[in-house]
């Protein structure tokens, strides 16, 4: 039962990582019909956002390592910790949460920027062009990263006071064993409060409204004389920031690398797909589903009755929604049929 | 030139051509075209002949998740290079026991270098290792970071007669049952990471253990599984469960949370690179180093480590144990000499990828001096058996049945205290070679002909 | 040139064919003629025509190709196992193998289509993959790749060949199939192939084709039933992957999984766009612009450019190497991308589109604009 319990939970906290970059990549295919291979890239850039913090937080002072004898070799010790002490490594060890007050202004202006620099000469382009772009930008943006951090995983710890796990089950009433790791708990309850601040924006605010009734019918929203590319390009932005927020987070979780993009970006194309392409109700539930499929395909128990389904559930998945519902969970018909 | 140098030239090219002369003879003994000069001389592919010069083929993962390690074997191979042609201080020339090379290049050729990305891709390392061969003319091609990458260069270069020293590759199989007479290993394997890790876990951690293992589902991470239950399960120690996990899974979570109720008190990571990274971190961040199981402190153990992979893993290595081919803080002459050369050139310690490169260019550049020709079946033979000293590993042997070295392996542990950006591991034990051979035998295999 | 009369497809083939055959000749200049990358220019080549005949004429588009790549190397390795070094029954085999394979994930992925169908291809190329590397093993070798072994069974030969000391040669009759005899091989296929792809284009069942692309609703209303159409289209252009991945076995015989991941499939999406999807030569240019930067670019480095610009002054050549060396070496990912986005971005019918807007433009400067300028406004 706990081990079950444990499983589902995982597969929530998988999902919700699955669900905030499958919402941003619906947000700009529903909106703007653009098919976004960069997307994973600006994932990983948002990732990046968090190691550029921490680079900043921890900019060190050079000095001479008299312990090693061979050659001249630096020990580093931030200029933080030099100028303020205790309070200069307290801010250092809560350069995540910091992290998002970057992420959020510099993902906003890489959103705005890739949407007029070059997508938006591709919105009347076939869907394969659109896809080889971003792809070619995806690649470009990926080496420009190595070249500047190494191919090698950067590790960004969470805050010391978070960085062990919680034990919900003495919480909950289930018993010591328990226990899940605190950061893993605020990306789930992160994951949701952006995703609830994306639907509220959509549907409380007249801004959103205008937005969503452009995604439904773009052409009679134009009529009504509403720049409605320009609330686009907002919308494009505000997609950036979603995934750069998940990426910055995710970085406790897992040690970013130029390369983390590339990972995620099957991966969320197929949790879209499967959510019905341009539904964000879909995306986010779709995330969800394969986060906890995942989680369970991973069990003994499971894996001792199908060989190596932990290898395959996503796709499998996928290919039996794709069959029996053909425009995936929630999707509209006629969207990129043709 | 000073005259000394000129007249090992000459020397070394008067030993050439007596050794061709009597391998002519060989040749032509059994033929009846006695006729024919030089008959094998012209028959090896990529012989330099009268040139000045040789190529060696630099076969590294430039781009990828291993192309940080690359960059640095790519370090290594130029410092060797630099080293052969009498250029720098040296390096472990100056240690190295014992020594044939001159420091003139090798038989007085002059020593070049290509360099190719593999990707860590079987197919591009195949690629790339034919284009050095077909278009660039080498003699030799080393480099590595995966083993399935290792071995299918090492079938390639048997097939085409050319030698390949494998760098950083650490299954069973590439010595085992892949094994080539063309392919040589100087880093360990899974096996010897085994034999080495085994006393220590029971001297750290008992024999009244129960292990967990997560396994990358790949060759490699089967073949270190097999060697750390092996030698886990000798001590007495219980296998709980061994859960393989898909190569690259980036969140290993859902394969961690069973290991909290399984009852085990020991987790085995067989994962390299960026798995390893991630699934220890993500381990230690499940609380697993803070719980108690059957009365005991839960462990984690890393079979394989290298100091690249211990920054990506950052606070989270420390204490936890490990093992490793060699570490930049050995105190013998032969490290301290590479360890000071690599540092004054690039500004940092070399790691241990770096360090086995460096070695094996060497070794080959030694194998040719000593069989006074680069014809790769008398370079072979003089590799087989060789037993040398002062590369780091104190004496060492390449073991003539599978071509694999037997040394002193580094039983490690993340650094609790670092005194520097650089100094992850502790070495806990230099394991004597004697605990960590076995019989060539028991992975079987076949190393084939000499000629090609 | 869309209908080429029969006189036109003859010296198309004449020129195509000289163009092939002589490629150790007018590829040495550019360094590129030494026969592994010859060879894999040819069955590169193979590789996108095949994949051409699917997306360039159907507009479908496959994102997992590779799978039917890699099944064809997997099935001429085991042919090498177990029956003979002979190239014709392997290369025979790994048709037929990623035939079958094609019809069924053919017959399943095209019930849907646009988007679906290319996550259809890609969920079932990465499952392929995934199991082939681990679960799998025991018949693809995993990680390490299937290999020929000395003890392999090969009951064809062993019936007529004394065995060697060394691992055996595939061959062709006796010819062995490594180096140039290897690239002609492959050269002959590719234009066998590529003569294939030609016919099928001017066929009857391309004109159907072509139509689906067009409007395949509308085909439906006529009463034309385009499953079939489809369904073989796609079976043809996994064969030619098929064939190819067989050659890579036959010029080196080896299969690895990483053969059927997704970038595998994303490759040959991009070599056939980046030359000119639709087009006859256009997924062969890209194939081979492709696989030069892979092979060529990577293995710069910063000593090879001071070389080669040692004819400049010493300052001016530091400047020259300090500016082209990201792009180089480790760094020619970096260059494919850009090199990616700038074709998209001003030539979007690739190379060979490219090219034949210009040349229209040259040559009927005075005249009204062409069918093809007006499509790509």
């Amino acid at each position: 039962m706990d081990a079950i319990f444990l499983q589902i939970l995982n597969g929530l906290d998988k999902g919700g990582a699955y669900a905030l970059i499958a919402l941003g990549l619906t947000l700009v295919f529903g909106t703007l019909g653009v098919v976004n291979f960069a997307h994973g890239a600006v994932f990983m850039l948002g990732a990046f956002c968090a190691v550029t913090t921490q680079h900043l937080l921890t900019f060190s002072k050079k000095v001479k390592d008299e312990g090693i004898t061979f050659f001249d070799a630096y020990k580093e010790v931030p200029y933080l910790e030099i100028w303020w002490g205790e309070t200069g490594s307290f801010i250092i060890d809560y350069k995540v949460p910091f992290s998002i007050l970057l992420a959020v202004p510099v993902m906003l202006l890489i959103g705005l920027a890739m949407e007029r620099g070059l997508i938006r000469f591709f919105y009347n382009r076939p869907h394969a062009d659109q896809i080889l772009v971003t792809f070619g930008l995806a690649i470009v943006i990926q080496e420009i990263v190595k070249s500047i951090y190494g191919a090698n995983p950067i590790p960004v710890p969470a805050p010391e006071i978070v960085s062990g796990s919680a034990n919900i089950g003495i919480l909950l009433g289930l018993g010591d064993s328990v226990v899940y790791p605190w950061w893993r708990l605020i990306y789930l309850a992160n994951a949701l409060v952006v995703i609830a601040a994306v639907f509220s924006f959509l549907k409380f605010t007249t801004y959103g409204m205008v937005v969503r009734a452009g995604m439904q019918d773009r052409e009679t929203v134009g009529l009504l004389g509403i720049n409605i590319q320009h609330r686009f390009t907002v919308v494009f932005g505000l997609a950036s920031i979603v995934v750069g927020i998940a990426g910055a987070m995710y970085t406790p979780i897992l040690s970013p690398d130029y390369h983390m993009g590339m990972d995620f970006l099957v991966l969320s194309f197929v949790v879209v797909v499967v959510g019905g392409m341009g539904s964000l109700e879909g995306a986010v539930l779709a995330g969800f589903m394969l986060g906890v499929l995942q989680s369970f395909a991973a069990m003994n128990e499971v894996k001792a009755v199908f060989p190596g389904i932990d290898q395959i559930i996503v796709y499998l998945v996928a290919v039996i929604i794709l069959l029996t519902r053909p425009r995936g969970l929630m999707g509209r018909k006629g969207v990129m049929e043709d | 030139m000073t005259d000394r140098k000129k007249e090992a030239r000459e020397w070394s090219r008067r030993q050439m051509l007596k050794t061709s002369a009597a391998g002519a003879a060989l040749a032509t003994a059994g033929s009846p075209m006695f006729f024919v000069k030089n008959a094998w001389a012209a028959k090896f592919r990529n012989d330099p002949g009268s040139s000045s010069s040789i190529t060696l083929g630099f076969n590294v993962p430039q781009t990828g998740a291993y192309s940080d390690e690359g960059a640095d074997e790519l370090r290594a191979y130029k410092l060797a290079v630099q080293h052969l042609n009498g250029e720098g201080d040296g390096g472990m020339l100056n240690t190295m026991t014992p020594k044939s090379l001159k420091g003139n290049g090798v038989l007085g050729k002059k020593v070049k270098f290509v360099t190719g990305d593999t990707q860590t891709k079987s197919d591009a390392a195949r690629a790339s290792a034919k284009r050095m061969i077909e278009k660039d003319g080498v003699l030799m091609v080393t480099g590595g970071s995966s083993s399935g990458v290792a071995i299918a260069v090492q079938g390639l270069c048997q097939e085409n007669g050319i030698i390949f020293m494998a760098g950083l590759t650490h299954s069973n199989d590439t010595t085992g049952k892949d094994k080539k007479r063309y392919g040589f290993r100087h880093f360990f394997n899974a096996y010897m990471s085994g034999a080495a890790l085994g006393p220590v876990l029971e001297k750290e951690y008992g024999n009244q253990r129960k292990a967990y293992h997560l396994t990358a589902d790949y060759t490699w991470g089967w073949t270190q599984e097999e060697s750390m239950r092996k030698f886990t399960e000798a001590l007495g120690w219980q296998t709980t469960a061994a859960v393989k996990t898909p190569v690259g899974a980036g969140d290993f979570s859902q394969y961690i949370t069973p290991v909290l109720n399984s009852g085990a008190d020991v987790l085995i990571l067989n994962h390299y690179g960026k798995d390893m990274i991630n699934s220890l971190t993500q381990a230690v961040q499940f609380g697993l180093r803070d719980k108690q199981v059957n009365g005991k402190n839960f462990e984690i153990v890393v079979p394989l480590f290298s100091r690249l992979m211990a920054q990506g893993a950052g606070e989270n290595i420390k204490g936890i144990l490990g093992s490793t081919n060699w570490n930049w803080s050995l105190k013998d002459a032969g490290s301290q000499a590479f360890v000071k050369s690599f540092g004054q050139a690039y500004g940092f310690p070399p790691s241990m990828a770096a360090h086995t490169c460096y070695v094996q260019t060497l070794l080959y550049a030694n194998a040719c001096e000593m069989a006074g020709s680069f014809y790769p079946p008398e370079v072979i033979k003089a590799m087989e058996g060789f037993k040398f000293d002062g590369m780091g590993n104190g004496a060492t042997e390449y073991r003539a049945e599978d071509h694999q070295c037997f040394k002193d392996v580094l039983v490690v542990r993340g650094n609790n205290n670092p005194s520097s950006q650089f100094d992850l591991l502790e070495v806990v034990q230099e394991v004597p070679r004697s605990q960590v051979e076995y019989d060539a035998a028991i992975f079987g295999g076949a190393l084939g002909p000499y000629k090609v | 040139m869309d209908t080429v009369s029969r006189k036109g497809e003859l010296r198309l083939m004449l020129i195509f064919s000289a163009a092939v055959l002589l490629m150790p000749v007018w590829l040495s200049p550019f360094g590129a003629a030494y026969p592994d990358l010859l060879q894999k220019f040819a069955i590169f080549g193979i590789f996108a025509v095949g994949f051409n005949i699917l997306f360039g004429l159907t507009g479908y588009l496959s994102f997992g190709h590779a799978v039917f790549l890699g099944v064809g190397s997997y099935a001429a390795v085991w042919s090498f196992k177990l029956f003979t070094m002979n190239v014709i029954p392997a290369v025979i085999f790994g048709v037929i193998f990623s035939g079958i394979f094609a019809a069924l994930i053919g017959f399943v992925s095209l019930r849907r289509s646009g988007i679906y169908f290319s996550i259809l291809t890609l969920a079932f190329a990465q499952m392929s993959y995934n199991l082939a590397y681990s679960v799998l093993t025991p018949i693809t070798n995993g990680e390490t790749g299937l290999q020929l072994r000395l003890h392999d069974l090969r009951m064809i030969d062993a019936l007529f060949i004394e065995a060697g000391e060394g691992l055996p040669l595939t061959n062709l009759f006796g010819i062995k199939m490594s180096g140039y005899p290897g690239f002609y091989f492959c050269a002959v296929l590719l234009i066998i192939g590529f003569y294939l792809a030609l016919r099928v284009k001017n066929s009857p069942f391309g004109l159907a084709l072509k139509a689906i692309k067009s409007n395949q609703t509308r085909m439906g209303y006529t009463g034309f039933n385009s499953r079939p159409y489809m369904l073989s289209a796609f079976m043809i252009s996994g064969m030619y992957a098929g064939l190819a991945g067989a050659l890579l076995a036959v010029t080196d015989p080896l299969a690895g999984a990483e053969r059927m991941q997704w970038t595998a499939s994303g490759e040959v999406v991009l070599m056939t766009i980046l030359g000119g999807a639709g087009t006859l030569i256009g997924p062969l240019l890209g194939a081979g612009l492709i696989k030069y930067f892979e092979n060529i670019f990577s293995s710069y480095d910063d000593s090879l450019l001071h070389q080669a610009f040692s004819y400049l002054p010493d300052a001016m050549n530091d400047v020259v190497v300090g500016m082209i060396s990201p792009f180089v070496g480790d760094g020619w990912h970096l260059t494919l991308g850009a090199l990616f986005m700038v074709i998209i971005i001003f030539l979007p019918g690739g190379i060979v589109g490219g090219i034949t807007h210009l040349w229209q433009r040259l040559v009927k400067k005075n005249q009204e604009p062409t069918e093809m300028e007006g499509k790509q406004q």
